[in-house]
């Protein structure tokens, strides 16, 4: 059933239970050490060392702690959770396990897409047999005292709920807003406990840095950025689809990989990244270059720059949550700034009002998507000023 | 988490409350902070805001609101933290270790200017033809950050339709910034919750349930969430038009009561201090005005102390004697926006609310027959008008039971606002009048009747009465200078209890019908308790529910407005606990000022009694004119 991927750290071979069995013979501070030794960032996008988290979470002091999940894949673009919840469940919530041993957590949740749903029974199926094998439960594996369990919990279509605070809301039943921070969910997190919120990639990682070690996980990638990122391919190539790529990966690589040809632009990390011209793609993949939660779109010479920025921008428009101002009217600006270019009825002037608009969005903005959310428009009208601007909006079909 | 207990906004809109050191001495318990440069030291997990407010440094808010908990989200008060990526809400940043922050950095300067521009391109209306034209904080902020164009356009067409539908608050969604404080008002501090915010993204605005008109949901009137609007988008629904139009109208007898609190508080329209009672200034304004008498609403305040001292002296009677079930405690029924509450939420505890009707309804049923014969006007040409410091009054006038004079009781229900644009209107600067005296047959009352503008006060006129009533001693022996103190201040929710002794005097002539002795109060200990604002009211129904303490009280006031009625929903704009704590000082110091303290030695009370009521309190005719119903509204509405 398993389609066979190809890929040296996170497609590599692994057996179900692998890292849960070998984590409850070591102590916590040992999971945290290796974890540090792999230098192992969040793989949701934002790059948090996934060590400092789970360091400060088993930190703090609290009766009841909580491992969730963030299976919210909803960036544009990126579908490569979809394929490990499909194909690699064992990954998932065997690192789930290993963060409840770390932090102190007794109960997991799984924050599922709503429109995976499909996934669900399958999903809940493969806990059941985790139960059955004593790899979730009490005292699991044997060690006595350490009680886990694992729950799944569906969204309802909302992008933001990808945010971790507002995600938290949503378990909690309330509108999907962020919250403020600081306080950090590490200390006021679900329900209020302290919560260690990682990516599906992430626990995945995870369950691979246990069993073969954090420094065989740091030989992999960049200084900076270590180990294999699955990336999410999408748009003008012959060969979409999720592969993974250690870390340090040019985009020329990555499109000579997935057969892209005449590529034009490559939008990494989903609407909220950058668009890189082609006069870039000798960057690499990576945080400290091009960072990208996974999501790869290639667009071609035949593609017209301004109506993708303008998908982009809808996009955000229908999902800002609305409760901050520069995010809630902001974006709305910022697509109206699109039409006028489109209408070829605008003013370098007001446009560049709407450069300093976007530049205050990604301060000012209560969370991650009002702050990312300008990205896209200041990145392709600086990239592609000559195509949008000297044609007048009309290059490409 | 106590925050989480105690509220139900959602936690995206709470600060996470850090309990302040009690001591800032130990270690750790200050932190050294820098602003603007400046070196400083603030207790730990005081607010970004809180410090610079201390330190002297404004920062501009909108989402921000004193009596509320925090939200975060209009973003105006945002600073920069050194080593922080984005700029931070000042509101919502505990400070916790030491940091410096900008406050006026370009890129914060930038950030807010830009904050205050996109709120003016969704904002409708023209500023000059608004209500809150020199009191709206949108438009303070905008002169204060030199905003001299739309930069990002301006809406020419309202967004939504307004909803008139209440008697009492009427709202302009295209007027909202959605700053949600009247979302946090209505859910944290009342506890009612008709409004929240509804969609997502551009489409997001505040909503009723379903998006009914406010007159079909469970909204009190209360008004609370007007008096927290930075802007128009709520306002009360104002009849001075009506109003003019009666005083213009020569064949119309246009009558007009005035109650404590808003002679308390219209001095601040008037760019006065919070503090200062104008009430003799008033009567000659209102005189100007055209308004052909005007009446102290304390005289039926001191009337309703008479009415609902009495039955409750009638139901412990019933329940110690007779041993008959009669609902206890006995819950004050003055305040309309806390009728409503328990209309909707305890209606099984209906029977609990004192029957004796407010002091507005009980002075407009005597305005249209005991004065309308003594004055010798036809009552169908009286035009009677209420000033309040509240909005549910609107409401509470409008109640069709609200007509035992054989006309509608009271016309109009006026709030403090429009009665000052009313007066400025006439070109009248209330500071500057004459004083002048209230109108017989009523004339002055009882500084008993003036204390119910501040919570607290209607059980303290109550008390002073019932314990002379009962013991025959004065209160003067009990508490010095007759000050009740034990049930002032703000504490959200006041237990007293009260020996009555073992003496007691003889019962006085008005009530020797119902009782022939106080014997049967021997060893008794009088419980009482107050609660101003609906949630700590609910706190205490929920207490009664479950057979707590307050289901063995007496006696129990409830207002629905935080302060009691001088934080009305009618009351001048802006309220903070500062100006509420204010504006009771001054009706305490005014009371203090008569000669006349308690409600049984009113002389026009007396007279009433003896004139017109001629069967005493809990009597026939007051059954008719000065008792109401209820109604048990529930939750549901079609």
């Amino acid at each position: 059933m398993k389609n066979k991927r190809e890929g040296k750290v996170i497609f590599s071979p692994y057996e179900r239970g692998d890292a849960v069995k070998k984590v409850v013979a070591i102590s916590r501070e040992d999971v945290l050490f290796e974890l540090r030794e792999s230098i192992l960032k969040g793989r949701g996008g934002a790059g948090f060392p996934t060590a400092t988290k789970w360091t400060l979470v088993s930190a703090a002091i609290s009766d009841e702690k909580f491992v969730v999940c963030n299976a919210d894949e909803g960036e544009p673009g990126t579908f490569k959770d979809r394929i490990l919840l499909l194909e690699y469940p064992e990954l998932i919530f065997d690192g789930m396990v290993v963060a409840g041993y770390t932090i102190g957590a007794k109960k997991g949740i799984v924050y599922l897409r709503g429109e995976y749903e499909y996934m669900l029974k399958s999903l809940e199926d493969y806990l059941g047999e985790m139960r059955k094998d004593n790899l979730l439960g009490e005292n699991i594996c044997g060690k006595i005292g350490f009680n886990f369990d694992i729950t799944i919990r569906l969204g309802s279509g909302a992008y933001v709920c990808g945010e971790e605070t507002a995600l938290i809301e949503s378990l909690e039943g309330n509108r999907g807003e962020a919250r403020n921070r600081p306080p950090y969910p590490v200390n006021t997190g679900y329900l209020g406990k302290p919560t260690t919120v990682n990516n599906v990639e992430t626990f995945a990682a995870v369950s691979h840095i246990i069993t073969k070690g954090g420094s065989w996980f740091a030989k992999f990638g960049t200084d900076k950025s270590t180990g294999a990122k699955l990336f999410s391919v999408s748009g003008d190539c012959e060969k979409p689809g999720v592969y993974e790529l250690p870390w340090g990966t040019t985009i020329n690589e990555l499109l000579e990989i997935v057969g892209a040809k005449n590529t034009k632009a490559v939008q990494v990390g989903g609407a909220s990244g950058i668009c890189i011209p082609k006069s870039q793609f000798n960057r690499k993949l990576g945080y400290e270059d091009a960072a990208t939660g996974g999501s790869i779109i290639i667009f071609n010479e035949s593609r017209n720059m301004l109506h993708i920025l303008k998908n982009f921008m809808e996009f955000f428009v229908e999902e800002s949550c609305g409760q901050c101002t520069p995010c809630r009217i902001g974006n709305v600006k910022l697509l109206e700034g699109i039409e006028m270019i489109e209408n070829n009825n605008y003013t370098f002037s007001y446009l560049n009002h709407l450069k300093e608009l976007g530049k205050t969005m990604q301060v000012a903005s209560k969370c991650g998507l009002g702050q990312s959310s300008p990205n896209a428009f200041l990145s392709i009208l600086e990239n592609f000023k000559d195509e949008i601007f000297n044609n007048g909006g009309n290059n490409g079909k | 988490m106590e925050s989480r207990s105690n509220f139900r906004t959602p936690v995206s809109q709470q600060a996470h409350v850090i309990e302040k050191p009690k001591d800032t001495s130990t270690i750790g318990g200050m932190v050294a902070i820098e602003i603007n440069e400046k070196k400083v030291s603030v207790p730990f997990g005081t607010t970004i805001l809180e410090a610079c407010k201390m330190n002297g440094i404004s920062v501009p808010t909108l989402c921000h609101h004193e009596d509320l908990c925090v939200a975060g989200v209009c973003r105006i008060c945002v600073v920069e933290v050194e080593g922080m990526k984005t700029l931070q809400a000042s509101c919502a940043f505990p400070i916790t270790n030491p940091i410096k922050i900008k406050t006026s950095s370009p890129m914060v300067r930038k950030a807010r200017r830009h904050v205050i521009d996109l709120l003016l391109s969704e904002h409708y209306g023209e500023c000059y033809s608004c209500f809150r034209n020199g009191k709206c904080e949108l438009q303070n902020l905008a002169k204060e950050y030199g905003v001299d164009n739309y930069t990002f356009g301006h809406v020419t067409k309202p967004r939504y339709e307004i909803d008139n539908s209440s008697y009492s608050v009427i709202r302009d969604m295209s007027k909202c910034i959605l700053c949600k404080r009247c979302v946090r008002t209505c859910i944290d501090l009342q506890e009612v919750g008709v409004l929240e915010a509804v969609n997502r993204g551009h489409e997001t605005k505040i909503s009723t349930f379903l998006d009914k008109p406010l007159l079909d949901v469970i909204c009190i009137n209360c008004g609370q969430c007007i008096n927290r609007c930075p802007t128009a988008a709520l306002r009360a629904n104002d009849p001075s038009d009506e109003i003019w139009a009666a005083i213009d109208d020569p064949t119309k007898h246009v009558v007009i009561q005035t109650a404590p609190s808003p002679r308390a508080a219209i001095c601040e329209e008037f760019g006065m201090e919070p503090g200062h009672s104008l009430t003799k200034e008033l009567n000659t304004a209102l005189r100007r005005i055209g308004f052909d008498k005007v009446f102290d609403t304390n005289t039926t305040a001191d009337l309703t102390i008479i009415e609902e001292g009495t039955e409750l002296i009638l139901r412990l009677y019933k329940a110690i004697v007779k041993k008959e079930s009669v609902a206890l405690p006995q819950f004050t029924s003055c305040s309309p926006g806390w009728v409503k509450f328990l209309e909707h939420y305890y209606p099984e505890y209906i029977d609990n609310l004192s029957s004796a009707k407010s002091p507005q309804q009980m002075f407009g049923a005597l305005i249209k027959t005991f004065y309308a014969k003594k004055a010798g006007i036809d009552p169908e040409n009286i035009v009677s008008v209420a000033v309040m410091p509240c909005s549910a009054k609107k409401f509470e006038c409008n109640r069709p039971e609200m007509n035992s004079s054989g006309y509608k009781d009271v016309d109009y229900g006026l709030t403090t606002r429009e009665l000052a644009r009313m007066i400025k209107e006439a070109g009248i600067n209330l500071p500057e009048m004459p004083k002048s005296d209230f109108d017989s047959p009523f004339g002055e009352a009882s500084g008993a009747g003036l204390i119910f503008g501040a919570t607290g006060g209607v059980m303290e006129a109550a008390i002073r009465t019932v314990y002379e009533f009962i013991t025959g001693n004065k209160i003067e022996d009990a508490f010095e200078k007759a000050e009740v103190k034990p049930v002032r201040g703000f504490e959200g929710i006041r237990y007293v209890e009260l020996p009555l002794g073992e003496k007691f005097g003889p019962v006085p002539d008005i009530l020797k019908h119902f009782i022939p002795n106080w014997d049967w109060l021997k060893g008794v200990t009088l419980k009482v308790a107050v609660a101003h604002g609906t949630a700590n009211a609910k706190k205490i129904m929920d207490d009664i529910k479950a057979g707590g303490k307050f289901s063995e009280c007496h006696f129990i006031e409830f207002m629905a407005c935080p302060g009691g009625c001088l934080g009305g929903g009618g009351q001048p704009i802006p309220t903070t606990p500062e100006i509420r704590k204010k504006r009771a000082e001054a009706i305490y110091a005014e009371d203090e000022s008569l000669e006349i303290r308690k409600a049984h030695e009113n002389p026009n009370v007396v007279k009433l009694y003896e004139e017109f009521l001629t069967d005493g309190p809990c009597g026939h005719i007051s059954h008719k004119l000065l008792h109401t119903h209820y109604t048990k509204r529930g939750r549901y509405i079609a």
